[in-house]
């Protein structure tokens, strides 16, 4: 039971797909701008890792190493082909938003890494639990950005207006840095620190050392 | 465990994985096709009568919409043409195809088209057997991508009701600030045509003042989207001219076309 647990919440906090293993950031920068488009997208997103998973891992005994990536993006291609029509016959709106990005879920790095590391070691159920746990962490951080995005770009709260904007007769002059993609770069950056400071184990080792100016070092025995 | 990388395993695996993997996509695809195509349909009628100020919240798109007649015209000559199916006119498919098509040469094309098709459908709103209104495709290059919309006009030909942009690439906040309701309308009421017949219709830089002479022909500029804004007065001057529906226009005036 623990191992279930495990496996679900891990991806969340601890192993983030975005806070630490840094993966799947190109959709954290483009449909982040509104919080019900990015809604959709960790939907469809968590759907895609957890069904791969478990269909990779039902059949990772009956494939062939040298064609193994073939075989995942393979299935992974299909499953996001399949989201995309349901989208597009089901929530015409946003498929209209999201466009290509629902699409490139094929070349999302979460998903493919955890084919190739969780499913193709573990059980269909694991994996599956693995994929939805990976889909949470990955929809947080998603939904983390989308809020301050959508809060300073367009004054809203899932479209619901919170300060009126200075185009709609208000008072509040949105922040159009927010409605651009790289204003989620910082707003990752930001929380990657705040998550750090909390759980400390996550710091990585610094791989080197910047050496002493000579300068200084001469300035000081002088 | 056995071999899974023998020629005969890995082929069957393969061929069997693709089999699967396209019977699963070739089933959702024919069986949500009718779905999709009606969103679409759909998607289309709401930016029409959006553009007519038609939209009604309690009304079905698609009993609003049967109001509205579908005509193709010929843009060369400006008259109806029946040969042509509008429901199966497809604008894209028409402007690259050299023969239903011409090319535009630099001074011409203001709204970077490079191609212009021959053909256009436009949309006729009637009310009790009146024409109230007459709903024309529209499209031009803004900033970053073409911008594709609906431009509705009173029966005068001269007065716009709306502009109702269903396509865009524009910035998000700046540019893209044409889908908003309250910029959108400040198109109904405006003039297209100086008593010279040119289109002076356009959108100004900063706020239109009460007292400008030209307060009727101007729409208030976009702030921080210039471009944006030159390129819908672009594609309204190249729509609403000789190239465009120029012709249409002046036969639906002068009555040589009648509107039923």
């Amino acid at each position: 039971m623990s191992k279930v647990k495990e496996v679900l919440l891990n991806p969340i906090f601890n192993d983030n797909p975005i806070a630490l293993q840094i993966l799947g950031i190109c959709s954290a920068l483009a449909v982040t701008s509104s919080l019900y488009i990015t809604l959709i997208m960790c939907i469809a997103l968590t759907s895609v890792v957890a069904l791969s998973n478990m269909f990779v891992s039902l059949i990772r005994q009956h494939i062939p190493t040298n064609i193994r990536i073939i075989v995942q993006i393979s299935i992974i291609a299909t499953l996001v082909m399949l989201v995309d029509e349901v989208l597009k016959a089901y929530d015409y709106e946003s498929s209209k938003t999201l466009s290509v990005f629902v699409g490139l879920i094929v070349t999302n790095c979460i998903v493919m890494g955890r084919a190739e590391a969780f499913a193709m070691k573990n059980g269909p159920l694991m994996s599956f639990l693995d994929g939805i746990g990976n889909g949470l962490g990955y929809s947080l951080m998603l939904i983390i950005i989308a809020i301050i995005r959508e809060f300073l770009g367009a004054g809203s709260f899932y479209s619901i207006e919170i300060m009126p904007l200075v185009n709609d007769g208000g008072w509040y002059i949105a922040n159009n840095f927010f409605l651009t993609p790289a204003s989620s770069f910082f707003i990752i950056g930001f929380t990657i620190w705040a998550l750090r400071t909390w759980k400390t184990d996550q710091i990585e080792e610094p791989e080197f050392k910047i050496s002493e100016n000579s300068l200084d070092a001469e300035r000081r025995t002088a | 465990m056995k071999n899974n990388d023998t020629f005969s395993k890995t082929l069957l695996v393969a061929v069997t994985l693709c089999l699967v993997c396209s019977t699963l996509i070739s089933f959702t695809a024919v069986g949500l096709r009718d779905i999709q195509d009606a969103n679409k349909e759909l998607d289309k009628q709401t930016k029409i009568l959006s553009a007519a100020g038609l939209l009604n919240n309690n009304l079905n798109i698609s009993d609003l919409f049967k109001s509205i007649e579908v005509k193709m015209v010929n843009l060369e000559t400006g008259l109806f043409d029946e040969s042509i199916d509008s429901s199966t006119f497809n604008e894209g498919s028409f402007s690259r195809n050299l023969d239903t098509s011409i090319k535009l040469d630099k001074t011409q094309d203001v709204a970077t088209l490079k191609r212009r098709e021959n053909y256009q459908s436009v949309y006729l709103h009637y009310e009790e057997g009146n024409l109230v209104s007459i709903i024309l495709p529209v499209r031009g290059y803004g900033l970053w991508g073409t911008m594709k919309g609906y431009l509705a006009l009173e029966p005068d030909l001269q007065t716009i009701i709306g502009l109702e942009f269903f396509e865009d690439k524009e910035t998000p906040g700046l540019g893209a600030e044409i889908n908003n309701p309250k910029w959108k309308s400040k198109w109904t009421g405006k003039k297209i045509y100086s008593s010279e017949g040119e289109v002076i219709v356009s959108v100004i830089k900063g706020v239109v003042l009460p007292d400008s002479s030209n307060k009727d022909y101007s729409v208030d500029g976009l702030s921080g989207a210039t471009i944006t804004s030159k390129g819908v007065t672009n594609l309204l001057k190249f729509w609403l001219g000789d190239l465009g529906y120029g012709p249409f226009i002046t036969n639906m005036r002068n009555g040589e076309i009648k509107d039923v």
